[in-house]
């Protein structure tokens, strides 16, 4: 019982951050609720014995990337506080049917007796380690990681960095 | 062998860019293009003795196949690789941003090699990103107000698709637990044939086939394609439009459809009825088009439709017309945007209805855009008509009438709209301001006769390729 009740309590806090990340009109207050939700997350991943997938979750997700766009909003101007209201009005005109969608989808899944019971543990990894998975089972997706990674570098690059003709 | 087709584009980026001063820079445009010439030179010389394993496949275990399939892929994603750099040098101004626009290409190509030669539903993911994540750069690359909206959008459907997609990977794992790699294509196709095909595993591939489907631009959403490719650069827009929605929509979606779902009556008669509304709702978008690029992007998207009719024939020799046709397409679609790009290059804008008679100005690129444009529309003797012949024969001898007559008459419509394109833009009356004008620079020059001779080569030569390179691609259809 007492299980039941904490997936539907972690279930419905990361919807409501998630929530929050899109909807709130001030940039700092959406990279926070985006770590919450990262760390709900996380507390999910744990709870789904996938202790691993939940530190780089709460390193990465929680931690680093907050990290990078609060320095990056830390660059940018303020808005007075007409803009403000005025943006906070955009947003809800613009997103009033995502809770809508969220309590009609909560309240159409709570109606559905799953026969599977989809809410089901990692399987055991038989003595495989991260290494062995990341080296020896699938190298391919590291090479994969490896060029995403050099292509957002690019990005950076190409995009950030003024240019001059030469 | 295999792994050289993804570790080769990395390494070169990795030296081009290495921090040693400019010397490497300079030189990593012409290295690149070297690289898609000795890819092309590789897969038509030693197509048949390229094969997985051997000392290199030990060293680094990546899995990769090869097949015929892939093969034409590989050869198409050199050939239009190749024709962007070309565009590129005359486009693109200044050594730095060659330089970026080179190690961009680099890395989407990387990508789309792996996407040619993998057999895993989740590298297929993780390889559609990379090549993703590359394609936003190149349409974001001119910075403007179009550009970075363009790309905007694409990033936002792109969320959307993987997120689909991901979830797709998430069911087919929890309904594959017991397997090791649950997520191979062999895995995956077994576990949708127990006992008919679980219900799970059909919503997990339902939902990876919608984000596919996304990611490619394929007909119910198409809606972002003209804007990014009428937004992105010359070269980049030869490059998204030639061969980059190619990999990651309708050839992803041909192995999915050919490697992993049962070939079952159902199924094809989905991708049956998804083409015909793809070739109907390209072809009618295309009619109303005053802009060049949104016009061919239009038509890519109606040619795109006759590739999912052969696949959905389910059999052999449609499979075959709808590889050729793949093949065909990224080569004159390409062409098309190289034209696009070589008028953009003189005039500054690709808007009909501020164009005409430049066919005298420009003959090269008048005359190699009639060669796309008679392609494209399936006119004999050139390649286009045959990879569409064989589609409608196929289509025919399935007893797939009222698809064979809309392949048809829709080619009717192609020739009708491209041929208006030819006449507003090189003949008719020119416009006073562009009486200066002067044939695009060499290398765009060079890019589109490349291309041209070979949409005329593959259909002249067709006999003699269609015995030696061409049949055995129906080898990967398992036989019905």
């Amino acid at each position: 019982m007492l299980d039941t009740v904490l997936v539907i309590l972690l279930t419905a806090l990361l919807a409501i951050g998630a929530l929050l990340t899109a909807m709130t009109s001030r940039l700092l207050r959406a990279a926070i609720m985006l770590a919450v939700t990262s760390a709900v997350l996380t507390a999910i991943m744990f709870r789904l014995n996938a202790p691993l997938a939940a530190v780089f979750e709460l390193s990465v997700c929680a931690g680093l990337v907050p990290a990078i766009f609060i320095s990056a909003i830390g660059l940018t101007r303020r808005l007075d506080p007409e803009g403000l209201k005025a943006r906070f009005k955009d947003r809800i005109k613009r997103y009033w049917f995502l809770p809508v969608i969220l309590v009609a989808v909560a309240a159409g899944l709570s109606q559905i007796h799953f026969v599977t019971d989809f809410i089901v543990s990692a399987p055991d990894s038989a003595g495989e380690t991260v290494q062995t998975v990341f080296w020896n089972t699938r190298p391919l997706d590291l090479l994969g990681q490896v060029a995403a990674l050099l292509a957002a570098a690019f990005a950076v690059v190409v995009l950030l960095k003024e240019t001059t003709n030469d | 062998m295999l792994p050289l087709f993804v570790l080769v584009p990395l390494a070169l980026l990795m030296i081009v860019n290495l921090p040693v001063g400019q010397f490497l820079r300079r030189w990593s445009w012409g290295l690149t293009l070297l690289l898609t010439i000795a890819q092309a030179a590789a897969l038509i010389c030693f197509a048949p003795h390229l094969k997985a394993g051997g000392f290199l496949a030990t060293l680094i275990p990546l899995t990769l196949e090869l097949d015929n399939l892939s093969c034409v892929m590989l050869l198409a994603i050199a050939i239009v690789v190749g024709a962007s750099l070309l565009v590129a040098r005359g486009t693109v101004s200044g050594m730095k941003q060659l330089s970026n626009f080179a190690s961009l290409v680099l890395i989407a190509m990387a990508g789309m090699n792996a996407l040619a030669l993998l057999r895993d539903l989740f590298s297929l993911w993780l390889f559609f990103e990379v090549v993703g994540v590359a394609s936003f750069v190149l349409i974001a690359f001119r910075r403007d107000r179009g550009a970075l909206e363009g790309a905007f959008t694409y990033i936002i459907l792109s969320g959307v698709a993987t997120v689909l997609m991901l979830g797709g990977l998430a069911i087919l794992m929890l309904v594959g637990r017991g397997e090791s790699s649950p997520l191979t294509f062999a895995n995956v196709q077994a576990a949708l044939q127990i006992s008919g095909g679980l219900t799970a595993a059909r919503l997990g591939i339902g939902m990876f086939l919608c984000g596919l489907l996304i990611k490619g631009g394929l007909v119910p959403f198409h809606g972002w394609l003209p804007g990014a490719y009428s937004a992105a650069n010359a070269p980049a827009s030869v490059l998204l439009a030639g061969i980059v929605t190619k990999a990651t929509g309708v050839y992803g979606l041909m192995r999915v459809v050919s490697s992993v779902i049962p070939p079952t009556p159902g199924v094809n008669a989905v991708v049956l009825f998804a083409g015909a509304a793809a070739v109907v709702i390209g072809a009618l978008g295309a009619l109303y088009q005053s802009e060049m690029k949104r016009l061919f992007a239009y038509s890519s998207i109606s040619q795109v439709g006759y590739i999912l009719l052969g696949l959905g024939c389910g059999g052999p020799l449609g499979m075959l017309g709808a590889t050729l046709h793949l093949f065909n397409h990224a080569i004159f679609k390409s062409l098309l945007f190289v034209n696009a790009a070589a008028v953009e290059q003189r005039v500054g804008t690709t808007d009909m209805t501020r164009l005409g008679g430049l066919g005298s100005k420009m003959p090269w690129t008048n005359v190699t855009s009639l060669i796309a444009t008679l392609s494209t529309a399936g006119v004999p003797p050139l390649s286009g008509f045959w990879s569409k012949l064989i589609i409608v024969v196929a289509l025919w001898q399935g007893a797939h009438y009222g698809y064979a007559v809309v392949a048809i008459l829709f080619s009717l419509v192609t020739l009708g709209y491209l041929l208006l394109m030819q006449r507003k833009v090189f003949f008719g009356e020119m416009p006073a301001e562009l009486a200066n004008t002067r044939e695009a620079s060499p290398s765009v020059v060079i890019s589109a006769v490349v291309l041209a001779g070979i949409t005329f080569g593959m259909g002249v030569l067709f006999p003699l390729l269609l015995k030696t390179f061409l049949l055995p691609v129906k080898s990967i259809f398992p036989l019905q």
